[in-house]
């Protein structure tokens, strides 16, 4: 039998391996997965990881990686400060949805006014609202000890009703003949994240994250605080010994989380996506969760796994068209990804040993 | 708005209704809690349940075989955290999270046939006599058999907990699982037990919402009531009675919203709809304030090392 015994510390190696051996798993899987769909397996993984980057029209699909990544890669960044604290922000999803609707509100506020600092407003109402709504669970955890997993998660759905209501009331267009949707954002040149380089799909939102990238490393490694991050998430009590206060991380991990998920929002409602409008908000806040644990949880791996993961989505929508493979089917396949990426974790944390007849008998 | 038109009676009958679903996910997720294992997977394994259910029921006829193979396919979908937290050893909370990823991808692939489409439906129980009972008798007594089913279950949980031997050693386990080890329980064997017991109530409770309360199948048709179900156990301090406390009191605001709803009440439909998810928040807060109850190994992996 096998036998497994813990590593002192995790594997440096493995730590590394386990990613591209969690994506290899899900590729073959995934691709098994569809040939019982009646897809033909290698065509589909084909359609998903290797077209959107050089197939035919891969010059149309090579500035989606950017405008996709980019939210993830923003969200996961923030994420991934508390899950390495042990602060689980699960709801991302409705701070990405806040951002949204107070960047687009800010901006909305100022039409048809045309003004250089309209765009920074936006910005900064972006961030507020994330963090206001990830401040909730946050301001909940500190003062009455509440489970911040399942406020936040309750808060995506609180809203989601409230996308809903804005659509459909305080931000509709009142000339959109009833429609329901705000102004599209995009035809009001002050307020819009457009592209910056033409063909590359880079905007403000992709800058942001690059941006959040470098300092999320330079806090993580540099830093007192990220040095409190990480030693509150590897040892609790030695934490508390050398004074860290749970308090303040709590709310800076939640608040920063909330404010880089607003952001994404705001960028996407200014840029990618133009309006608010009720189905405007598509997971990111919830994949952000896989890219997150598929980077390791460092910001260059998260950086990596948000390409990764925007490339899920590309392709998908290629194989979609092309193959008719469902869209479930890409959501099960980033699902399976996170399960394949847990399991194989275990080569990270223990040793797999041949259990010799002699020592079964002691143990 | 005519509060009138509101037939209190209708309301708390159809309360029972409402509360089927998160009640029968809730008592799963407690059994699961009180072994030491924290699993989020809840939704998941949910409209998992959901899914298989309504599909095996449209393509049999039979609801009763659908509410068999919910409770299997969300036992099944469960196997797999246990998989990955009891063998693997990986991060509960993580492999919760992704059990209900998967879980909504998975269901949408397996109902993608099903959009639409009608299932057969639950007979109403009609116990004579009783139902018969002015008031208490369309209250209590005229509902389909799951409703019934759901507190059997809860009753059983109950007395398995608190008077049987194997209840005793799955709190045990849940309580300090190297003390049940040094007893020599199987404390894996246990908490895997536990965990598919979990999954195949929140399968029940998810083939509920699809086959009798709604009933049709459209995607992430759940809406939440998996973490409902999760906020219920920290609300019903890992108590079986609390629970049915708690699902009584989710159902009713999730009634009574939509109650105002029909009568037109002047609160616009979003804000109605966000209550039962807010009341879920504030219930929350108010038991974190006085929090016992928990079990103390509750989230820790085990790992028996010698």
């Amino acid at each position: 039998m096998f036998k497994l015994e813990k590593r002192p510390q995790p594997s440096k190696m493995w730590t590394l391996l386990t990613p591209p051996l969690a994506v290899l798993a899900t590729m073959i899987f995934g691709g098994l997965l569809f040939g019982l769909l009646g897809n033909p397996p290698v065509e589909a993984i084909r359609t998903i990881f290797w077209d959107p980057l050089f197939g035919e029209f891969a010059f149309y699909y090579r500035p989606q990686l950017l405008v996709k990544g980019g939210p993830l890669i923003l969200i996961a960044i923030g994420l991934s400060l508390g899950f390495r604290a042990g602060i689980w922000n699960i709801g991302a999803e409705g701070q990405y949805i806040m951002g949204a609707i107070f960047g687009a509100g800010a901006g909305l506020a100022f039409y048809p006014m045309e003004a250089f600092y309209i765009f920074p407003i936006m910005v900064i109402a972006g961030a507020i609202g994330g963090m206001l709504w990830a401040g909730i669970p946050a301001f909940l955890k500190v003062k009455f000890g509440t489970n911040e997993i399942l406020v936040s998660l309750m808060l995506v759905y609180v809203a989601e009703q409230l996308l809903a209501s804005m659509s459909l009331g305080l931000l509709k267009n009142p000339d959109g003949f009833g429609f329901p949707g705000s102004r599209n954002l995009q035809q009001y040149a002050s307020a819009h994240n457009a592209e910056l380089i033409t063909g590359t799909g880079m905007h403000w939102g992709v800058v942001a994250a690059f941006i959040a990238v470098i300092f999320s490393y330079i806090l993580l490694n540099r830093h007192m605080l990220g040095f409190s991050i990480r030693l509150t998430g590897e040892a609790p009590r030695a934490a508390k010994f050398s004074g860290v206060s749970p308090a303040r991380l709590i709310l800076f991990c939640l608040g920063t989380s909330g404010a880089l998920a607003g952001l994404a929002g705001m960028f996407e409602v200014a840029g990618p996506a133009g309006q608010i409008s009720i189905d405007f908000n598509t997971g990111y806040g919830f994949t952000a969760i896989i890219v997150a644990f598929l980077g390791r949880l460092h910001p260059v791996g998260i950086l990596l796994a948000g390409l990764l993961m925007a490339l899920t989505y590309i392709g998908g929508e290629i194989a979609q068209s092309n193959l008719g493979l469902p869209a479930a089917a890409i959501q099960l396949f980033q699902g399976m990804l996170l399960f394949f990426l847990l399991a194989v974790d275990l080569l990270t944390n223990f040793r797999i040993r041949l259990a010799s007849s002699r020592r079964k008998g002691v143990a | 708005m005519d509060l009138s038109s509101i037939n209190p009676i209708l309301l708390l009958a159809s309360l029972m209704v409402a509360a089927t679903p998160i009640l029968l996910a809730a008592i799963g997720e407690l059994v699961v809690e009180r072994a030491g294992v924290l699993n989020l997977g809840v939704e998941g394994m949910m409209i998992t349940g959901a899914i298989c259910g309504f599909a095996i029921a449209v393509e049999t006829g039979s609801p009763v075989l659908g509410f068999i193979a919910a409770a299997v396919g969300g036992a099944v979908l469960s196997l797999l955290f246990a998989l990955l937290t009891q063998f693997a050893l990986a991060n509960q909370v993580a492999s919760g999270l992704a059990l209900t990823l998967f879980g909504l991808g998975l269901s949408a692939l397996l109902g993608q046939g099903y959009v639409g489409v009608k299932p057969p439906s639950t007979p109403q129980l009609d116990i004579p006599l009783l139902s018969d009972i002015p008031v208490l008798g369309p209250i209590l007594f005229n509902h389909d058999p799951m409703v019934y089913v759901a507190l059997g279950i809860l009753a059983a949980t109950w007395a398995v907990l608190k008077y049987s031997r194997m209840g005793l050693v799955l709190r045990a386990v849940g309580e300090n699982h190297e003390a049940a080890h040094a007893l020599g329980y199987k404390v894996v064997r246990i908490r895997v037990l536990a965990i598919m017991f979990g999954g195949a109530c929140a399968g029940l409770g998810g083939a509920y919402v699809s086959l009798i309360r709604v009933p049709q199948w459209t995607e992430g048709m759940t809406a939440g009531a998996g973490w409902i179900a999760l906020a219920l156990v920290v609300f019903a301090s890992w108590k079986p009675w609390r629970v049915l406390m708690g699902a009584y009191l989710f159902g009713g605001v999730t009634v009574l919203q939509l109650n105002l709803q029909a009568a037109g009440i002047a609160i616009p439909v979003e804000y109605l709809s966000m209550s039962p998810y807010i009341i879920t928040i504030v219930v929350l807060v108010i038991m974190s304030t006085h929090r016992s109850g928990a079990p103390a190994s509750l989230g820790k992996n085990f790992h028996a090392s010698g």
